[in-house]
């Protein structure tokens, strides 16, 4: 038996929530008495890898075809069932990201294994194996069951602390069969978004609504998120607006996420933006209207006009920033 | 293009949440249920396809008990233009996708369209598990799709971009936030005509639950949100970086 953790990488480097994710099986490994091994796909140097035994991982699988420098689901898929099965892993896990959601559900029916998508807590036992996660598109919560005998988990991030814990990683390579027709869907093209934080890895959003009136008044929020090193996110209706892009609409039916600050200029708060943001650790709602929902989900609040607040937010926020 | 498109019965996403039965259940007063938002852009983007002149047919699927068809009529009153309900308690996601791999197995369909994630359990993990159930490539959280030729131009987010496919049939792919712009609303005639289109009940496969959900919590309640004045931010700034310690 084996904790099994698929750390991806972005070009040949991990994110905060890849550490997240290993710290989170390592924890699982000890509680059930195995090892904790990591498994990469790509060309990723040592460095690197051995970075994952900074947070407990004992091995890590770097599985590195040239065939799949494209993300396929099918590919890799099979590439991870192989793993598990050469290791003998019962427990797989993935962050909740776009990799995590393509690759488990398909190899949990290839394993046969039951999957608790978006798990926010470490099992709160392992026989039964049952794991608490989001629902209801974070209006609630719900402890799942898992009946079967090997589990996959996806976590969602910023849900579990990054713990360190050195451990001398050992490396080994793996070289995957793929099978055919892994890439009929025919990968055409990359876009990356580089140069902006996307807004599931911000410890900080700057979120703006309908409030600021036009696409035009972004600037003061840019400033904002420019000065506190944070990333930019938005309601629905803006994003429907065509004001800023679908990537930055958080809310039931954009973006799940839980930054460790957030801060909302000019939402009023509908139970639908809530549902995808009441996660976060602290929120701080601006708004003109003091009946506005927000405010009761808010931590703190100030009850003004965006175009009034936030220059002078700014201003305090530089001089803290300058000050240290 | 023949399609099988998979309708969520999910809760109005303005439903205030509540449990029932020593939070075992989700408490099912007063609460008005929907097609899936995302299943909504789904079948949206289906049929702008089909009125752009490509021959289309439309096979709307859910599992669900027999109060899940007037959520199957709505699809049909949108355009879809038949629909299936198998008949079972939908209890977890491989149950469910091996019920439709079952149905895609009796047609001859030449994809299978779901909605990024049901918002209800939020496990977005059909459209992956029909894929694995039929041994067929998966898009999951498609923001566009396009017909070019007898090819299909998708994207999908990865993690930091977004990936550019193309597809021949047949695929599974789940729709996300930009499949199509803005969900359609069924006319009239529209609602008369769903009354008189085929809507087959079908007996479920058999398939072990891998899952169960035992209890259900809400999230703690906050303390009250603590007022600052407008003309002192000076002092939102003290408090995120004294008191919450988050700056």
């Amino acid at each position: 038996m084996a904790v099994l953790i698929y750390t991806e990488n972005f070009d040949g480097k991990f994110k905060k929530s890849s550490y997240e994710l290993v710290s989170y099986g390592v924890e699982i490994a000890k509680q059930e008495g195995t090892e904790a091994i990591a498994v990469t796909i790509g060309n990723v140097d040592e460095s690197a890898l051995k970075e994952l035994g900074n947070y407990g991982a004992k091995k890590v699988i770097k599985v590195g075809n040239d065939e799949l420098k494209d993300f396929s689901a099918k590919a890799y898929t099979a590439v991870i069932e192989q793993v598990a099965k050469n290791i003998g892993a019962n427990v797989i896990l993935f962050g909740n990201n776009p990799s995590g959601r393509a690759i488990a559900p398909r190899l949990s029916v290839k394993l046969n294994a039951g999957l608790v998508a978006g798990a926010v807590a470490i099992p709160s036992s392992l026989a039964p194996f049952t794991v608490r996660k989001r629902a209801f598109s974070g209006k609630a919560f719900a402890d799942v069951v898992v009946n079967s005998d090997t589990k996959v988990v996806t976590l969602s991030q910023n849900s579990y602390k990054i713990v360190e814990a050195k451990e001398d990683i050992s490396i080994e390579d793996f070289t995957a069969e793929i099978p055919e027709g892994a890439y009929a869907v025919k990968p055409i093209e990359v876009v990356k978004s580089t140069g902006k934080l996307s807004v599931t890895d911000a410890d900080i959003l700057v979120s703006a609504g309908r409030g600021l009136k036009a696409a035009e008044n972004w600037g003061m929020i840019e400033e904002m998120a420019e000065i506190m090193g944070a990333g930019i996110s938005c309601s629905r209706p803006v994003s429907d607006l065509g004001w800023r892009g679908h990537d930055e609409h958080v809310g039931q039916t954009g973006k799940v996420v839980a930054p460790n600050l957030y801060i909302a200029v000019g939402i009023s708060g509908a139970v639908q933006h809530l549902a995808g943001v009441n996660s976060s650790k602290i929120m701080v709602c601006i708004n003109t209207d003091a009946d506005a929902p927000f405010f009761e989900a808010a931590d703190y609040g100030i009850i003004g006009d965006a175009f009034d607040v936030v220059p002078k937010l700014n201003e305090a926020l530089k001089k803290f920033y300058a000050e240290g | 293009m023949k399609a099988l498109i998979c309708i969520g019965h999910v809760p109005d996403t303005t439903s205030k949440v509540k449990f029932t039965d020593g939070d075992t259940k989700f408490d099912t007063t007063d609460i008005q249920y929907i097609v899936g938002p995302y299943e909504e852009l789904a079948l949206t983007r289906l049929l702008d396809i089909k009125d752009a002149g490509t021959e289309m047919h439309i096979t709307a699927i859910n599992v669900g008990n027999a109060e899940t068809e007037a959520t199957l009529r709505k699809a049909l009153a949108m355009g879809a233009d038949e629909a299936i309900r198998i008949n079972a308690d939908p209890t977890d996601a491989a149950f469910v996708a091996k019920q439709i791999a079952e149905v895609y197995k009796n047609g001859e369909f030449d994809v299978v369209v779901t909605g990024k994630e049901s918002i209800d359990y939020n496990g977005g993990q059909v459209e992956g598990m029909i894929g694995a159930f039929l041994d067929l490539p998966t898009v999951a959280g498609a923001s566009l799709f396009e017909l070019e030729g007898d090819k299909i131009k998708m994207e999908q987010e990865i993690d930091g971009g977004k990936q550019v496919l193309e597809a021949s049939f047949p695929f599974v792919v789940s729709a996300g936030k930009g499949f199509a712009k803005e969900p359609r609303i069924p006319n009239m005639r529209g609602i008369m005509t769903a009354r008189r289109k085929k809507l087959e009940v079908i007996e479920p496969v058999e398939q072990k639950n891998m899952t169960e959900v035992i209890k259900h919590y809400l999230p703690e309640a906050k303390p009250a949100c603590k007022m600052v004045s407008p003309d002192n931010v000076e002092e939102l700034v003290r408090l995120l970086h004294e008191e919450a310690k988050v700056i």
